[in-house]
């Protein structure tokens, strides 16, 4: 039972982009189309997955018997670079539809911090792995819900009469702002959602 | 006058996130004090200008296949110095930072510049380059703090600044206040760099 509230806790009510400030730049970047927005929010859920799994195991199985913590930054990044390269060489390989579709986003998930960011917050929480998988899996599909209404939002703006100074960036940072808001409704649901379940 | 110039860009022409929108994350996690975007924008300082020198010292060394990879170490190893530093120098301002230390890694201004300036220039240009684009991004962070402390707690670097029955607003010091100030803010450097 703890593990639905794991994940609604990191779907919704601490979502990895609008509560944790975490990925935003791809968040703007690929939004302004229903089509690279649901691509993009594939390659994450997908790629944040693996380098969870990846980074869970390097972290307990190499960093910590051997003393050397300090490296986690280095090989953690290391890590997830090597996991995008080899994805979309596999992907090119095995996969040709999923490659045509995911390709162009795979490069830039690199330097998309909501990937090294689940990796550190799950060795920061001290999930087990079972918590760490659930998590990273969560998270990613909250980052592709928040992703997907915004392409849904964006492209209404497109046609709507914005001020000369705000088109652009800036009214997206603005709607995300009010799309924070809604889901800063949540944050009350986190108590009353513990006590339902543990009834 | 041309170094000069490496400098001065990012003070304005280049100025992150507002003119060159990159490096939002931090920008917007960081900022609910004053305090910790300071501390932020010196760490990305000093991460920016050391490797930024690194980089474009070794720069017809690396490989052209392998230079992202390695640009990412370099840029790791520094910010591997910040965290530790400051974990032992500035422990207060380490734990509220948390994951956005070693998130500087992935913060795409500092790949960006190694990727666009330092890897095709001098040393000392892009030393100053980096020195400008951190300084720059500092200024804006300590900004974006200043606003949102003022008006999410009523304080600036934990001072009070307001009368005594001001209400602080909630909204500002939690993420929708980020997201909504940074975006009006950038509306209004939209607005003052079209008119000159």
């Amino acid at each position: 039972m703890d593990y639905i509230i794991l994940i609604i806790s990191s779907l919704l009510i601490n979502n990895i982009l609008l509560a944790q400030f975490l990925g935003n730049c791809p968040f703007l970047g690929t939004s302004k189309r229903m089509d690279t927005a649901i691509g993009m929010g594939i390659a994450v859920i997908f790629v944040l997955t693996i380098a969870c799994i990846v980074t869970f195991w390097v972290q307990h199985k190499v960093l910590d018997p051997l003393g050397i913590d300090y490296l986690q930054t280095v090989s953690f990044i290391l890590v997830i670079a090597a996991l995008v390269q080899l994805v979309e060489m596999f992907l090119r390989k095995f996969a040709k539809p999923l490659y045509t579709a995911l390709g162009i986003f795979l490069p830039l998930i690199t330097t998309n911090c909501a990937v090294m960011g689940a990796a550190l917050l799950i060795i920061r929480k001290e999930y087990t792995f079972t918590q760490g998988v659930v998590f990273a899996i969560a998270s990613a599909s909250g980052f592709t819900l928040a992703l997907i209404l915004m392409a849904g939002i964006r492209e209404r703006l497109e046609i709507s009469d914005v001020p000369l100074a705000l088109r652009g960036t800036a009214i997206g940072l603005i709607t995300a702002g009010l799309m924070a808001l809604a889901f800063f409704g949540f944050q009350g649901m986190d108590a009353a959602l513990t006590a339902l379940v543990r009834s | 006058m041309g170094l000069m110039r490496e400098f001065t860009k990012g003070l304005w022409k280049d100025l992150a996130p507002f003119r060159v929108v990159l490096g939002l994350c931090p920008i917007l996690a960081v900022t609910k004090e004053a305090e910790t975007g300071l501390g932020m924008g010196i760490g990305v300082i000093f991460v920016l200008t050391c490797s930024n020198v690194i980089i474009s010292s070794i720069r017809n060394i690396i490989p052209r296949q392998v230079r992202i990879a390695g640009f990412i170490v370099i840029i790791a190893s520094f910010v591997t110095m910040v965290e530790l530093f400051s974990q032992a120098y500035f422990y207060p301002i380490y734990q509220k930072l948390g994951i956005f230390i070693p998130l500087i890694v992935v913060n795409c201004i500092i790949l960006g510049r190694a990727e666009a300036f330092a890897s095709r220039n001098g040393v000392i240009a892009s030393a100053l380059d980096g020195l400008g684009i951190g300084l720059g991004y500092t200024m804006s962070l300590v900004l974006l703090g200043s606003i949102r402390e003022i008006l999410g707690a009523g304080t600036i670097f934990g001072v009070d600044m307001m009368w005594a029955s001001f209400r602080p607003f909630t909204f500002m010091a939690e993420a929708p206040g980020a997201f909504v100030s940074l975006g009006l803010l950038l509306g209004i450097m939209n607005a003052v760099s079209r008119k000159s």
